[in-house]
């Protein structure tokens, strides 16, 4: 049977138009809210289009007018079903000292598990170069720290001209990419079932070890302290947090003892890679700014008492932000989509 | 296997299918917004050259954050305010769509693009491209994780019926009996071959225009045979008119009379 084309879009076409302008308002507006006539009368269009579109897959071929009424159902279906919650206007301080720890610390396991992967990472790296101290320029290869620390500390703090001067503000921006980049990545590996986000992290803390052991067995451990500490507070949970996010990404792609299906899995842990991703971005520029701007500075430009308060009274803030921010009811829903 | 369309059935019980995008047209795509980020970028250089003049350092900051700030930002940024568009991708006629048909969510966007560190290892997106084609709807890890496909937009524009006949009248409507067993002779593939003839004739070269409605006609011709006073004189391409009109406006006969002839 041949439907009769003309006939059948002529009586439907107002509806579909009707259809298709409320999708359009919708769509340029996604803040919108329909009120109840409204969302009756889109709940009406949109099964009348799909009425229309099982009407003519079954008596006609014609294709044009059936990927019209595709599309326009795809859209409507899109709407009419969605269950996640719309989000209204983007609320920065909300997000920042309620949506992002709240995030955090639904995922505490996942954080544990990256801070014990990174704190095993820095026992290896602190043997390996407690026993093997030639093993330097592979378990830590960077030019600045090949020195002896003693001679490293040396220099730095009868250094007569600020070596800093004049780019300063080029390398703040170079670790806050940098080390986002990386954060990226280690959260992006978490695809590879976790193995990758294993080995970013393991690596980090091995690095981290190293160097500490290193200046440690020489004698500087409060230089260390006064140039990792302004900075490493920060930046080293960052990363950490970053291997958090790949951890619940390779979790909810295994799926271990769980029935859903892993779009379904995905999808809800998809917000919270998101929310994340960008706190780690925050943390990584404040890190990038205090790293290039004070940490580089030393004994007697600055006392490394202070530099060190500075790093306790940053590790405590971002405790007490990560642990107790945002506890109260939250004003709008952010748990993750199922 | 590969699938070509992400079909998807409503509660209700319909059925509807979005065309997925092929490895061809998404490289193309990509291909077009990495010469877009490109553009970007030697744009902000050349603005930080002017700058260079007054600090260097400030402008080697700005150089560097503003390239990381495109290069990560530029797709989720058209991304999400397009829909699931950047410029490759509208000029390639693809979008971004939710995997179960629902609305795109940012964090989606989110997650599909930061997915690209490991889509692009270990360069040009082997690993993406892989995954790509091994996937049955095309995903690459990005769309994994982030539960998108990549869709190609169907032209979206309603048929207009109104060219079968362009205002011209119908000889063929004076047999109301041929013109029902025509009807019943016909299938609706080959109807819609005469309206989809008709809806796109002008979109062929010349000498194949006037072939395929020579094939059509002979064809039509063998189903019904209508009186010589009504296809005397009357070209191929009419004749395909007149069987589609006569096709797909069943039981208007008539309404057509006083118009021009054809």
């Amino acid at each position: 049977m041949i439907v009769n084309l003309q006939r059948f879009a002529a009586g439907a076409r107002p509806a579909w138009q009707e259809l298709e302008a409320m999708l359009d308002r919708l769509e340029a507006n996604p803040d919108r809210r329909l009120t109840l006539e409204q969302s009756l009368r889109f709940h009406y269009l949109y099964q009348r289009a799909a009425a229309d579109l099982a009407k003519i897959a079954t008596f006609s071929a014609e294709p044009e007018t059936r990927r019209y009424l595709e599309h326009l159902v795809s859209r409507a279906y899109g709407e009419i079903h969605e269950t996640r919650e719309k989000r209204g206007r983007i609320r920065p301080l909300e997000w920042f000292f309620g949506t992002l720890p709240r995030t955090f610390r639904r995922h505490l396991s996942a954080f544990y598990l990256s801070v014990a992967i990174t704190l095993a990472g820095s026992l290896f790296g602190g043997f390996a170069i407690a026993l093997d101290p030639s093993a330097k320029p592979v378990l830590m290869p960077f030019s600045h720290l090949m020195k002896d620390p003693a001679q490293r500390v040396a220099e730095e703090e009868s250094a007569k001209k600020d070596r800093m001067d004049g780019h300063k503000t080029a390398f703040s921006a170079e670790l806050m990419t940098h080390n986002t980049k990386v954060s990226i990545l280690t959260l992006a590996l978490g695809m590879t079932w976790g193995l990758g986000t294993i080995i970013m992290l393991f690596y980090n803390g091995v690095m981290l070890g190293a160097v500490c052991v290193d200046y440690v067995r020489a004698g500087q451990a409060k230089f260390l302290m006064g140039w990792l500490m302004p900075h490493g507070v920060i930046e080293i949970p960052a990363i950490v947090i970053a291997g958090q996010a790949g951890l619940i990404l390779a979790l909810a792609l295994i799926g271990w003892g769980k029935r859903a299906t892993l779009a379904t899995r995905l999808r809800a842990v998809s917000r919270d890679l998101a929310t994340l991703i960008f706190g780690v971005a925050l943390l990584l520029v404040w890190a990038g700014i205090i790293e290039a701007f004070l940490s580089q500075y030393h004994e007697p430009v600055i006392r490394y008492e202070a530099k060190i308060a500075l790093g306790v009274v940053e590790l405590c803030l971002l405790v007490f932000y990560l642990a107790k921010s945002g506890s109260s009811k939250p004003s709008s829903p952010d748990a993750p989509d199922t | 296997m590969r699938v070509a369309a992400l079909s998807i059935r409503t509660p209700e019980g319909i059925v509807f299918s979005q065309p997925l995008a092929g490895p061809v047209s998404r490289f193309l795509a990509w291909a077009v917004d990495a010469a877009c980020v490109a553009v970007a970028v030697s744009i902000l250089s050349s603005f930080m050259t002017v700058v260079g003049f007054l600090s260097p350092n400030i402008a080697t900051a700005l150089g560097v954050l503003g390239y990381f700030v495109i290069s990560i930002g530029y797709g989720m940024t058209l991304e999400w305010l397009w829909r699931g568009q950047t410029l490759g991708k509208r000029l390639l006629g693809l979008r971004v769509v939710d995997a179960e048909g629902m609305r795109l969510q940012f964090h989606q966007v989110v997650t599909r693009n930061l997915l690209r560190f490991v889509d692009n290892l270990p360069a040009f997106y082997f690993v993406g491209g892989l995954t790509s084609w091994l996937n049955q709807r095309g995903q690459r890890l990005g769309d994994i994780a982030g539960n998108t496909v990549v869709i190609r937009i169907p032209r979206i524009a309603e048929p207009d019926l109104e060219q079968l006949l362009a205002g011209k009248f119908n000889s063929f409507r004076r047999y109301p009996h041929l013109a029902a067993r025509l009807r019943q002779r016909t299938s609706p593939g080959e109807a819609s071959v005469a309206l989809q003839a008709i809806l796109r004739r002008d979109e062929f070269e010349p000498v194949a225009r006037l072939e395929l409605f020579a094939d059509l006609a002979t064809h039509f011709r063998g189903k019904v045979e209508f009186p010589s006073e009504a296809t005397d004189g009357l070209a191929d391409e009419q004749f395909i008119r007149n069987i589609a009109d006569l096709i797909y406006r069943s039981g208007q006969e008539g309404r057509s009379k006083g118009k021009v002839p054809a």
